[in-house]
């Protein structure tokens, strides 16, 4: 693997919301460039892991973070950054497709319209779309509403649409879980083409698809308290053929979750 | 018949019994519809005749072939229109404050009880309010300026409770998806917020004027005139309203008054629905333009 440095890493992490602890003491690196997977049974907080890393936690009342989220180096917890930052560089795609309603275009250029880029509007559009896998599909209706979209190609435009903002990293939680089979295995070609450029974290519960993208795979679990803790992570391949850790083999070979 | 259950007949009850309800709701429905047509009808028998030129021209007067609601007609056009100048933005900033801004704690489900009971507060209370604290207190005197804002006051509970209605409709998910793009919290608001809650703001909008245009009760706190022999040419000047007039030409014992309300009563209900009619008309091109 050439290029072996971190581009996220976590150190320590813990996150409360209110009293209720969900994260305790999460210490992980993500590589650039490599889809990296979290996976785990419900409620194990890989979602609230990923809202770490672009800090959307912050949206939360009452949620609180402990120890360093490392971007480039850099703890995006520290004093003086600013979220919008963070989320300016590092863009998330949900579980439940969630166009703007406006149209195609519009969708498009909200980022880079809301973070002051005016010029070239139309070609950094096209450009996110194209490398969303979409534009064949809408050069024709870029003016129409996205809500007319499939569920499939509403996930590829938001999708285009966090790519519009050139990001390094882009965090996908569930990207697939609201689609059919079909409308899955596109986004999942899709990850492996932009994973050439960009570092892509996904949460899944769908062990299969961990399998099959990713490059790297954390394992997840809820310990006593039922805060979410680092099981076991590692390289995919290792993970799902030679977990060390015993809950980590009986979650991938079905005992339980 | 299995198990001799006697599934056909209880059918028929069961669709005796749905048809019943069915009926019940329609007469429901027409007992409204009904005394509305029967409330147009008696108003346009009685005054469509009197319904002239001459009287939407003219001043009030004794005689009451002479007398027209010239000053009530242009009092209640300046006064909606600084009420809606003044409600409008007040209500819609505060919506947005309690519903994207203001922390979930003590403070802000204090206003908003007081918000949800200002609601219910009798208009009479208002108009005694607006004669203390605008009329009196801020020495704005009997003006159009000081009847605007009583009208705000009483607007107000309504129009920023529909707001937040849709506001909170908004799907949580549009504004997370734009936060994740690094909008600001104005930006959320102003591009994905707004543009969804509009249509509904502007409805609730549209309920709050129709029922302060017809209020008679504050502006008769305030002191509002009744004989008014000019048209209000700046927002200090004194006024009367289209309910003050039509009040006061039905206390009359003479039987033209009568007739002369009921064409007042006319023309309050097509300014009303004048003014319903544009918000609606503002309503759709704004719902269009944004679902394209």
């Amino acid at each position: 693997m050439e290029n072996n440095t971190a581009c996220l890493e976590t150190n320590g992490l813990g996150l409360w919301y209110g009293k209720f602890q969900a994260l305790r003491d999460v210490s992980m690196t993500i590589p650039h460039r490599r889809i990296t997977a979290i996976i785990g049974p419900s409620g194990c907080g890989k979602s609230s892991l990923l809202r770490c890393f672009n800090r959307m936690n912050d949206l939360i009342p009452g949620s609180k973070v402990k120890g360093e989220v490392l971007f480039d180096g850099r703890n995006v917890y520290a004093p003086d950054v600013d979220p919008t930052e963070v989320r300016y560089r590092i863009g998330m795609v949900f579980q439940k497709p969630n166009p703007f309603p406006k149209s195609i275009f519009d969708n498009v250029a909200f980022g880079p319209r809301v973070n002051g880029i005016t010029d070239n509007i139309e070609e950094r559009v096209e450009g996110a779309l194209h490398r969303g896998a979409l534009w064949e599909e809408v050069k024709d209706r870029l003016h129409k509403s996205a809500m007319e979209l499939s569920g499939g190609q509403q996930q590829r435009l938001c999708i285009a649409r966090t790519l519009a903002l050139e990001p390094e990293v882009i965090l996908m939680d569930e990207p697939c879980s609201a689609l059919d089979p079909q409308a899955t295995l596109k986004i999942e070609d899709l990850m492996r083409s932009l994973a050439e450029e960009y570092t892509i974290v996904i949460v899944t519960h769908n062990m299969q698809q961990a399998a099959r993208v990713s490059d790297m795979s954390a394992f997840m679990m809820m310990d006593p308290d039922r805060a979410g803790t680092l099981v076991e992570y590692g390289p995919t391949s290792t993970l799902f053929t030679l977990p060390k850790d015993k809950r980590t083999e009986d979650y991938i070979t079905g005992r339980f979750g | 018949m299995r198990n001799g259950f006697p599934f056909k007949r209880r059918l028929k009850v069961r669709q005796v019994k749905g048809g019943v309800f069915r009926t019940m709701f329609l007469a429901a429905t027409l007992v409204g519809t009904f005394v509305l047509i029967v409330l147009i009808v008696d108003v346009l028998r009685d005054g469509a005749g009197w319904l002239d030129w001459q009287f939407l021209t003219s001043y009030p007067s004794r005689r009451p072939e002479e007398a027209g609601l010239l000053s009530a007609l242009f009092g209640t056009l300046w006064v909606m229109a600084f009420t809606a100048l003044l409600s409008f933005p007040v209500g819609i900033g505060t919506a947005i404050y309690l519903e994207e801004y203001a922390p979930d704690n003590r403070l802000r489900r204090l206003i908003q009880t007081n918000i949800n009971n200002l609601a219910g507060v009798p208009s009479i209370v208002y108009g005694l309010l607006g004669l203390s604290l605008f009329v009196q207190a801020l020495a704005l005197g009997r003006s159009v300026l000081a009847g605007a804002m009583t009208l705000t006051l009483m607007s107000l509970p309504v129009i920023i409770i529909a707001a937040q209605e849709a506001i909170r409709s908004v799907p949580e998910s549009h504004r997370l998806g734009a936060f994740a793009l690094g909008a600001t919290r104005w930006q959320v608001v102003r591009n994905i917020v707004l543009p969804s809650a509009l249509p509904g703001v502007l409805t609730g909008t549209i309920l709050a004027m129709s029922r302060a245009i017809g209020e008679a009760a504050p502006m008769i706190a305030i002191s509002a005139l009744v004989y008014l022999t000019f048209i209000p040419t700046n927002p200090m000047d004194r006024f009367t309203v289209l309910p003050i007039q039509i009040f006061n030409w039905v206390s009359r014992p003479q039987e033209d008054f009568q007739h002369l309300a009921a064409a007042g009563i006319i023309v309050l209900l097509i300014v009303l629905l004048g003014m319903n009619a544009a918000a609606i008309i503002l309503r759709n091109r704004y719902q269009q333009r944004t679902e394209e």
